[in-house]
């Protein structure tokens, strides 16, 4: 919606009184980013014009424009110009500028047409108020009581308008999706039409007649906030509770090592779902990691290597049927043909049938040394725990010996567990997801908060979720939505898309909850009665 | 009529015939069993021994091809057609009375007075 757009000159005003600048404007934008980058809180949002739309769908897949901060800039530039970047942007803007790749001029058009739209919305009530004043106040009867009465009316319905479009679209951009947001786009050309029919009526009957009646025109104006409540009433339905219902419940499948989640969600476009599941990604699944996947492609080249291809090109395939066609029996080349690809396999499946059993031992081979670098891992971590004691209140005051603050303590017992957390990590080939400086870093915040070694180890013994893992070892930072149907068409039951990445896909299939139908039967709470079964009497 | 398990059974039994009566297309007997080897044998009032799970007599239809045949309620069955009815369920026993395809039943029942009237008349001619 773009009445809020209004309100980014004065959330810039706010902006600066509480320093913050995380107001912004949300984007219905049609940019093509995927940037995972750009969900950091930095992010701003833009609201797409309404007359996108109207320009025809040009939008363009597949390009990998992103910008973090281009939010920062712009409020410098679109905003009152009594505003200037803080030290805070200009720090973060270079900072992030190894992620942005440049600011993209359509999305300062789409941000100044909703600013302007926002400005015409805001402003309109009140241009409704002030204009006779201006331009015929000697005609104008005077505002009685009930009038004015009205006007504490408009100023806290604008009020309310203001609070309730920051509460909804002032917040910080999750990401760059490739089309534009269907329902903010037709909630904008609403919104547009709205006022525009508005100043319509307001200029041929108030206007041009000059009427009098001062009461009427606040009237007026106090109907025109009204209706822009309802439709911000309108846009909190379209946009946030109707897709609260779960509708489908989709299998995100990851593509290299078959980890499965399943989420519920409701009626999304196929742009939006895939946010959705990206997010829960991020949180859900454990991060991926491609030294695992290594052990089985080297099965795969082994039985490669296994086989002997040879090249039937067509010409090959030609002289062989030519020879054979000599021979008696026509249907004789084509079969032959057919068993020497039929032989190749069947040799391969024979060097085949020895694998299994090797991939058995060396499995049970692995599992093994795992839980002995475990034990050895477990037990020395144990012991470098019991090397360091928390000092209470008192003894702080009396014993200034040998303290230590929590990261020197860390340091201090870290190289007695060093060698076998090394060891336990290069075993399960997690060894890159962490290093040392993290690891001493958690060491010191298990220490500040009292866990036990057990509690410090979980988080080495067992993958946790993308999230926690630097940057740096996502592997997951752009990603490209690939779909059959448009991705602005909603889901249905059965729709399949991927969401590549650069070194994995997740896999997303849809299914429909189905539609439950349930009858009511009444029992009547007299009616449990049971007898004894004594002996039961047949007459034959 | 006490049993002993595992021991053979030894009863005085009357041979009593009942042709089976068309009502419809139901054929009747005209009486109502009650026991079985599922059944609670405690409940039984007929049976002296409250261990006996046989199939006993519990109602009469007067004017009915039982009573006519010289059944009487209180009997215990024995074998019908030649079945053994000492050690069936409930549900067995009613089908074996309620074939479709016999007209005839044939029952060997047993009851006190057969034994009384056997002593009795043991008694009366001891030597013979």
């Amino acid at each position: 919606m773009d009445t809020e757009s209004t309100y980014s000159g004065y959330s810039y005003y706010s902006g600066r009184s509480r320093g913050s600048h995380r107001h912004g404007e949300r984007s219905r934008d049609r940019h093509k980013t995927r940037s995972k980058d750009s969900r950091s809180e930095k992010s701003v949002t833009i609201n797409t014009p309404p007359a996108e739309p109207l320009l025809g769908d040009s939008a363009v897949r597949g390009e990998q424009v992103q910008d973090d901060n281009w939010g920062e800039t712009t409020t410098a530039v679109t905003g009152t110009s009594e505003h200037s970047l803080s030290q805070e942007d200009i720090v973060r803007i270079t900072k992030d500028l190894e992620d942005s790749v440049g600011l993209d001029c359509r999305r300062y058009f789409t941000l100044a047409l909703a600013v302007i739209l926002g400005l015409l919305v805001f402003l309109t009530p009140l241009a409704f108020l002030v204009l006779p004043h201006l331009l015929w106040p000697e005609k104008l009867q005077s505002c009685g009581t009930a009038c004015e009465g009205l006007f504490i009316s408009v100023a806290f319905k604008l009020l309310i308008l203001l609070l309730a479009v920051w509460a909804l679209f002032f917040r910080p951009r999750r990401a760059g999706l490739p089309r534009v947001f269907v329902f903010r786009a037709l909630l904008a050309v609403l919104v547009l039409l709205f006022v525009v029919s508005y100043w319509l009526f307001y200029g041929v009957r108030i206007l041009d007649s000059q009427d009098e009646n001062y009461q009427g025109i606040v009237q007026y104006a106090v109907s025109l906030v009204d209706a822009l409540l309802f439709i911000h009433y309108l846009a909190i339905v379209l946009l946030e509770l109707r897709q609260l219902q779960p509708c489908f419940s989709v299998c995100v499948t990851r593509s290299t090592d078959g980890e499965i989640r399943h989420y519920n969600l409701g009626q999304l476009s196929i742009q939006r779902a895939a946010l959705a599941i990206l997010e829960h990604y991020y949180c859900d699944f454990p991060v991926s990691n491609p030294a695992l996947l290594s052990a089985s492609k080297s099965r795969a080249a082994k039985h490669l290597a296994g086989l002997k291809v040879y090249n039937v090109d067509d010409a090959f395939r030609a002289k062989l049927k030519a020879y054979l066609l000599d021979s008696p029996g026509n249907n004789a080349a084509a079969g032959l043909v057919h068993s020497q690809s039929r032989a190749m396999i069947a040799a391969a499946a024979r060097r085949r049938d020895t694998s299994h059993n090797e991939l058995y031992y060396e499995e049970a081979e692995h599992e093994r040394r795992v839980r002995k670098r475990k034990a050895r891992l477990v037990v020395a971590v144990e012991e470098a725990f019991t090397h360091i004691k928390r000092m209470q209140e008192e003894e702080q005051k009396k014993a200034p010996g040998d303290v230590m603050d929590p990261r020197e303590a860390a340091q201090a017992i870290f190289p007695s567990m060093a060698r076998a957390l090394q060891k336990y990590l290069r075993t399960t080939k997690q060894q890159h997801c962490h290093s040392m400086e993290s690891i001493q870093q958690h060491l010191a915040f298990c220490i500040t908060n009292n866990m036990t070694p057990k509690a410090f180890l979980e988080s080495y013994l067992t993958p946790g979720p993308t999230l926690q893992y630097s940057r740096d070892h996502w592997r997951a930072r752009q990603w490209t939505l690939i779909s059959e149907a448009s991705v602005t068409s909603g889901l249905k039951d059965g729709s399949v898309f991927l969401l590549r990445c650069v070194d994995f896909s997740l896999v997303v299939t849809t299914k429909k909850i189905p539609y439950i139908q349930m009858s009511e039967e009444y029992i009547d709470p007299k009616s449990h009665k049971f007898v004894l079964r004594l002996q039961s009497e047949t007459s034959v | 009529m006490s049993f002993v398990p595992g021991q053979p059974l030894t009863a005085v039994v009357q041979r009593i015939q009942i042709q089976k009566l068309r009502q419809g297309e139901n054929l009747i007997l005209g009486f109502s069993i009650g026991g079985g080897i599922d059944q609670d044998p405690g409940q039984n009032p007929f049976s002296d021994d409250k261990t006996d799970k046989g199939i006993y007599v519990t109602r009469i239809t007067p004017g009915g091809p039982a009573n006519a045949a010289g059944l009487r309620m209180g009997d215990k069955l024995m074998q019908v057609n030649g079945w053994d009815m000492t050690m069936v369920t409930h549900d067995q026993a009613r089908k074996r009375l309620t074939k479709k395809n016999e007209d005839v039943v044939r029952l060997l029942v047993t009851r006190k007075s057969l034994e009384e009237a056997v002593k009795q008349s043991m008694g009366c001619f001891p030597r013979q």
